[in-house]
């Protein structure tokens, strides 16, 4: 017996060794199936795990509210009225536990200041919003309740806006041109990093009075997009999630039988959503390159099929020449799982490559998962040995002089 | 039954296909040959030479009749068993060479050595020993590719005669061959037969080729013909 697999093994690496090129377009089929699935699933649980750790840096205890039902990326419906001040203002004397709120009003306009400009997001709120975000200064100062009152004409803006206007000099004090009014810059943010769900430093923050004065112009007193919340240290989230539906239902004129036309949030289901995406995401990817695999499966088996007249000539005479059915098979086995398992390495090494490579340029840690290696491996081993195997098996069950004349 | 009996044939017939397309190419052969014996095979193309010698060699079943070798019914023996009967008892010269491609002279006649285990040193020992004696001592790292049809049809010789088979089978191992060489190649098959006592069954369309075995057997349309001893 060891006798046999000892021969097979230097039989089958000698058949590798005369059929390189064969050998190589096998491989490479296995190659490219596992090195794709690697990779892909790969960098989405980096990605899936970059949105989680960005989501924690959030901090724990904020809670969103936004009009129209349900929380996906912007899903309000249409006719569903925004906030009004006096919602933010009720909500914080209203509900408990409340450690700062604020109104968001969101738009988008142009920043000028000398020959720089930029597009961007602006965002209209109160000095609240620093808190709840987690903000912390770089220089200058944030914006006050003071200047809240008179809409005066500062802003605080985040690193990249800083990039984009401002080159070596010192943005404090500098005026800039934001839509149709002149700011004055009071503060800088320092910088949060750059993961996951985009940009958090392209920032551009004004008091809410200044947007609606100054940039817009205020056409409606339901003009709140967002409502950012954070919770007192120890405050059950549920329970302040119920309090702040009782308060807005009411505010809003709903009837028992209606349902909230707004929807609120705290980081952990948000957290939830997005990393649930995302997994989608994943699940997906590793759909497509598991459609990949099936592909190098497919053109191994092409190759195998191609040279099955040639093969099964091969196994005619081996069987002639004494051979057992058994050995012959056993050597082809060894062929199929060694051609397979050299392409689920190499598939593995260039991914892993791969993963190095491009998780720094998309911006994700490179997590390394072996529960998928393996899987990617063995299924390679499995889609050689099927694809490889099954055709010899016929050749090896035939007379020896069938196998000789087959053409 | 003769006792000194190596291979029996009782009634064999072989038909090739199914239905209208079939063709019966042996119509009841019975044949003995004894242990030691050097038999040419003679006869027009078609006649079936190379059907018989396929069965004889194990290497096809027959429709039907009984084929004792050296006792054994050769039809009661499973595929794994008449493998290890190839591999340990006869050896075989097709027609067509049938020679692993891309593989060198040599290896191709380590083949048979290497499914009989034998070590690696001791198989290119004797495998080189073979290809000297069919004069090709200076081609063994050629692949068949590489090789004429003749010096093809040598290796396939050496291959089978490395074996040192009890029973070797040869169809028309000289067709390809010019006269010296033919020359050369009978007279190690002769050799073989005298000194080692190997038994040869060779198929040839050559008289003087013919010559050099002891008995001639004539096939004609499936049947045996004539069956004579040479003097
Ligand atoms: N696989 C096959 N299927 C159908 N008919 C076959 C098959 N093999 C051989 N035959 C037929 O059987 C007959 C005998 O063939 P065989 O090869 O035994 O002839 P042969 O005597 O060896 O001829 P040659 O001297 O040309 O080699 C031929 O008529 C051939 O057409
Ligand atoms: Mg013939």
């Amino acid at each position: 017996m060891f006798a046999m697999i000892n021969n097979a093994f230097s039989i089958a690496l000698k058949e590798i060794r005369r059929n390189l090129t064969r050998a190589f377009l096998t491989v490479l089929g296995i190659i490219i199936g596992v090195s794709s699935v690697v990779t892909m699933v790969t960098l989405g649980e980096g990605t899936t795990e970059a949105v989680k750790s960005q989501i924690s840096s959030l901090g724990s205890n904020l809670l969103m509210v936004r009009p129209g039902a349900g929380f996906g990326p912007r899903s309000r419906s249409a006719g569903v009225p925004d906030f009004t001040e006096a919602d933010v203002d009720a909500l914080l004397r209203q509900v408990p536990g409340i450690a700062a709120v604020a109104p968001v009003r969101n738009t988008s306009t142009s920043a000028i200041y000398r020959e720089n400009a930029r597009m961007g997001g602006v965002t209209g709120t109160n000095p609240g919003w620093f808190e709840i975000n987690n903000w912390t200064l770089e220089s200058g100062r944030f914006f006050t309740d003071d200047d809240l009152k008179k809409g005066a004409a500062v802003c605080v803006i985040g690193q990249t806006v800083v990039d984009d206007l401002f080159a070596d000099e010192d943005p404090i004090g500098k005026k800039i041109r934001v839509g149709k009014a002149s700011v004055e810059v009071i503060g800088t943010l320092k910088e949060k990093g750059q993961v996951g769900m985009g940009d958090q430093d392209d920032t551009l923050v004004v008091p809410l009075s200044t947007l609606r004065r100054r940039l817009l112009g205020q056409t409606s007193a339901h003009d709140i997009g967002m409502i950012s919340i954070s919770a007192e240290d120890g405050v059950d989230s549920d329970w302040m999630i119920e309090n702040i539906e009782t308060v807005l239902r009411e505010r809003r004129n709903l009837q028992d039988n209606q349902e909230n036309d707004f929807s609120v949030m705290d980081t952990r289901q948000i957290a939830e959503t997005l990393s649930s995406s995302t997994q989608v995401m994943t699940t997906l990817l590793a759909t497509v390159s598991g459609v990949s695999l099936l592909v190098g499966g497919i053109g191994i088996m092409n190759i195998m099929l191609v040279s099955v007249t040639e093969r099964t000539r091969e196994i005619g005479i081996r069987l002639a020449i004494g051979a057992t059915a058994k050995e012959v098979l056993l050597q082809f086995l060894v062929e199929a799982i060694t051609l397979s398992s050299v392409g689920g390495a190499m598939g593995i090494v260039l991914a892993l490559g791969f993963c190095t490579l491009l998780a720094p340029m998309i911006q994700v840690n490179f997590i390394f998962n072996t529960q998928i290696n393996i899987i990617a491996f063995i299924f390679s081993a499995v889609v050689g040995v099927v694809f490889g195997f099954a055709p010899a098996r016929r050749a090896a069950s035939l007379d020896p002089i069938d196998a000789l004349r087959h053409e | 039954m003769n006792t000194k009996s190596l291979i029996h044939l009782e009634g064999i017939h072989k038909i090739y296909g199914e239905g209208d397309a079939s063709f019966e190419a042996l119509k009841g052969i019975n044949l003995d040959i004894l242990s030691g014996e050097f038999v040419a095979i003679m006869g027009p193309s078609g006649s079936g030479k190379s059907t018989l010698m396929n069965l004889l060699g194990c290497l096809d079943r027959p429709s039907s009749g009984s084929y004792r070798y050296e006792g054994i019914h050769v039809e009661s023996l499973d595929k794994t068993q008449r493998s290890l009967l190839r591999r340990y008892a006869l050896g075989f010269i097709f027609q067509g060479f049938n020679l692993l491609a891309r593989t060198s002279a040599v290896e191709n006649v380590e083949l048979p050595l290497l499914y009989r285990g034998i070590g690696r040193r001791k198989r290119r020992q004797l495998a080189r020993e073979a290809l000297d004696s069919v004069g090709l001592a200076d081609k063994e790292r050629n692949t068949p590719g590489e090789l004429s049809g003749g010096q093809q049809q040598r290796v396939a010789i050496a291959r089978a005669m490395v074996t040192q088979p009890r029973t070797l089978f040869a169809d028309e191992p000289t067709g390809n061959l010019d006269s010296k060489t033919t020359d050369e190649i009978m007279l190690s098959l002769t050799r073989l037969n005298q000194e080692q006592g190997i038994t040869i069954l060779m198929v040839t369309h050559e008289e003087d080729v013919a010559q050099f075995a002891g008995r001639q057997i004539h096939v004609l349309d499936g049947l045996i013909a004539h069956d004579q001893q040479n003097h």
